[in-house]
């Protein structure tokens, strides 16, 4: 089956010729596949955003190209202007982006630019602010008298309502409190689950891409560091600290009870998983 | 009156509400609410979004005046406007996004930017630049342009700017939201050495429990009211009232808890990571 994205032989480097010069990404390639969660884990600098701003069009690549089934999104005008609406790019702190005097306006304004019919958009503005979690008594309230987490869903809600087939999160979560990281990453489950859309989300929490992704894609300085699902990823603890980045909480604690003697696998990376070794164990004796 | 050189902040009975954007009222944000705050402590504070805990943080240095009750900074009352000066060089404040707090475009500008305005005369600015880049460890970077540092660097030159004010107390909303693990990992290490060789006040709002272990006392709000307060270990150990409020409790409670739960026996205060694995071990072996 051709995958959904293949990123090809991908190179960027910013202010060429000026002292200031820096390769952001270097001879990036991998493929995801349709319906698939990859995340993206790297340090700040490591090369995530370039790479994401390049999925959807909105960096033209230096040396390679980005495959969207088996075709290039630069292939001619069309094909960009098009791998931008399958491609919806969800930035971080999206909320700031807001400025309709609406949330209904803020959502349709993505549909309105796809010069989609009154009915449709009304149809997939109210779709995607039931994917979000957005009650429909908000529809006529101005975005600004929300609240922070309520504002980052509207925002959502705008690039879900384009039915992108892909749909790329930068740290979804981030400044949400506990509860509304767990019900907002909820969401974003079963929206795929409902849809059959392909996610990739860029996360600092390793905790929340370890129990969501199908794999991890490692980035550090500008190139795949490791490629594969959360289980080898987060064997590679000791690699991972190098580059910057940390392990699940729950990898910290059995990879200091294997060193204890205890026989765990030090790969587990969720509490439920975590759970039912240790009782296993105990059951075991 | 106990020995008043020793709180840092007090807040007696605080009463705020936002004005509201329809008529009435407004729901007010606290209602009575006491809270001490020791001075050399680090204190962190938790609590869902909307709980009031910024809102909170910002009476701590007089940007919100109580509608009720008082709120005083080493003795101070933020409601006497003669001592605002003081109040603010008293209590400095770092927020979530280092992007908004640089104003400069070379880092020890940047550091230098608050003793300027309080006219602190410029050997002495020099002398506090230089060592508030030290203290969190960016002495080398001072002739770097902020908007090239990653964002626990620039962080951690946001907390440099405070510091040359010579604070006895940082109130931190939030500073890690928006870092990767090593630049949270900076911020923390950096937040831990001032409160220990510096002895300043710390104050942190956070949402992450792994931080929230590292204070000596935690305070959990919820609902404008505060919910429980106590070591990190007192208060974790609350695993239901906690989860009644929607807060979550860290990954080793909450194993702990869950096997307890199944029946066994396991302290729910093995907070840190050795801790947990240790109990754990303890208990498989037995």
């Amino acid at each position: 089956m051709t995958p959904i994205i293949e990123v090809r032989d991908l190179s960027h480097t910013y202010s060429r010729g000026t002292p200031f010069e820096h390769t952001a990404v270097k001879n990036m390639s991998f493929t995801v596949a349709s319906g698939e969660f990859l995340g993206i884990i790297g340090h700040t600098g490591s090369g995530k955003s370039t790479l994401m701003q390049h999925l959807n069009g909105l960096l033209k690549p230096e040396q390679g190209d980005i495959l969207l089934k088996g075709e290039s999104i630069w292939k001619d005008k069309q094909s960009t202007r098009q791998a931008r609406f399958r491609v919806g790019l969800v930035f971080q702190y999206p909320e700031y982006q807001l400025f309709e005097e609406t949330v209904y306006k803020d959502i349709a304004f993505g549909p309105k630019n796809m010069k989609l019919k009154e009915e449709e958009i009304r149809r997939r503005v109210y779709r995607a602010a039931h994917f979000v979690g957005l009650p429909e008594d908000v529809m006529e309230k101005s975005p600004f008298e929300l609240s922070g987490g309520q504002k980052r869903r509207v925002a959502i809600a705008g690039v879900i309502a384009m039915e992108p087939e892909v749909i790329i999160f930068d740290e979804p979560t981030a400044g949400l409190d506990p509860a509304g990281c767990q019900s907002l990453l909820d969401n974003i489950a079963q929206y795929r689950k409902e849809t059959g859309a392909t996610i990739l989300m860029v996360s600092h929490s390793m905790d929340d891409v370890a129990r969501l992704a199908d794999r991890l894609l490692v980035l550090n300085h500008g190139s795949i560091e490791m490629l594969g699902s959360p289980a080898e990823v987060f064997r590679q603890a000791k690699r991972l600290k190098e580059i910057g980045l940390s392990v699940p909480q729950v990898t910290e604690l059995f990879l200091r009870l294997k060193e204890l003697g205890l026989a765990v696998d030090a790969a587990t990376y969720t509490p439920e998983e975590a759970l039912s070794q240790l009782l296993r164990l105990k059951g075991g004796c | 009156m106990s020995n008043i050189m020793n709180i840092a902040i007090q807040a007696g009975d605080l009463t705020f509400r936002y004005p509201s954007q329809q008529e009435g009222e407004g729901r007010p944000v606290f209602e009575d609410l006491n809270l001490q705050i020791q001075e050399g402590s680090f204190v962190a504070i938790l609590g869902h979004n909307g709980c009031g805990k910024s809102t909170l943080a910002k009476h701590f240095n007089a940007i919100l005046l109580p509608e009720g009750g008082s709120v005083t900074v080493f003795g101070l009352d933020t409601k006497e406007e003669d001592a605002l000066l003081d109040i603010r060089r008293t209590v400095g404040m770092v927020f979530q996004n280092p992007d908004n707090q640089m104003v400069a475009n070379v880092v020890e500008e940047d550091v230098a930017f608050a003793p300027e305005n309080l006219g602190v005369p410029s050997e002495e600015i020099r002398r506090r630049v230089d060592n508030a880049l030290k203290a969190v460890g960016m002495y080398d970077y001072r002739r770097h342009a902020p908007h090239l540092l990653s964002g626990g660097q620039k962080q951690r030159v946001a907390i440099a700017g405070v510091i040359a004010m010579k604070p006895r107390c940082i109130v931190l909303d939030e500073p890690t939201a928006m870092l990767d693990p090593h630049g949270r990992e900076e911020v923390m290490q950096t937040i831990l050495r001032l409160n220990r060789e510096q002895g300043i006040t710390v104050i942190l709002i956070t949402h992450h429990m792994t931080e929230a272990i590292c204070a000596q006392r935690v305070v959990v709000m919820d609902k404008g009211r505060i919910l429980t307060d106590g070591s990190p270990k007192e208060v974790f150990v609350q695993v239901e009232k906690l989860k009644q409020a929607g807060l979550t409790v860290p990954v080793t409670t909450e194993l702990l808890y869950r096997l307890k739960q199944a029946g066994y026996d396991l302290p729910l205060d093995a907070l840190s990571t050795e801790e947990c694995a240790q109990a754990l071990c303890n208990w498989a072996k037995a």
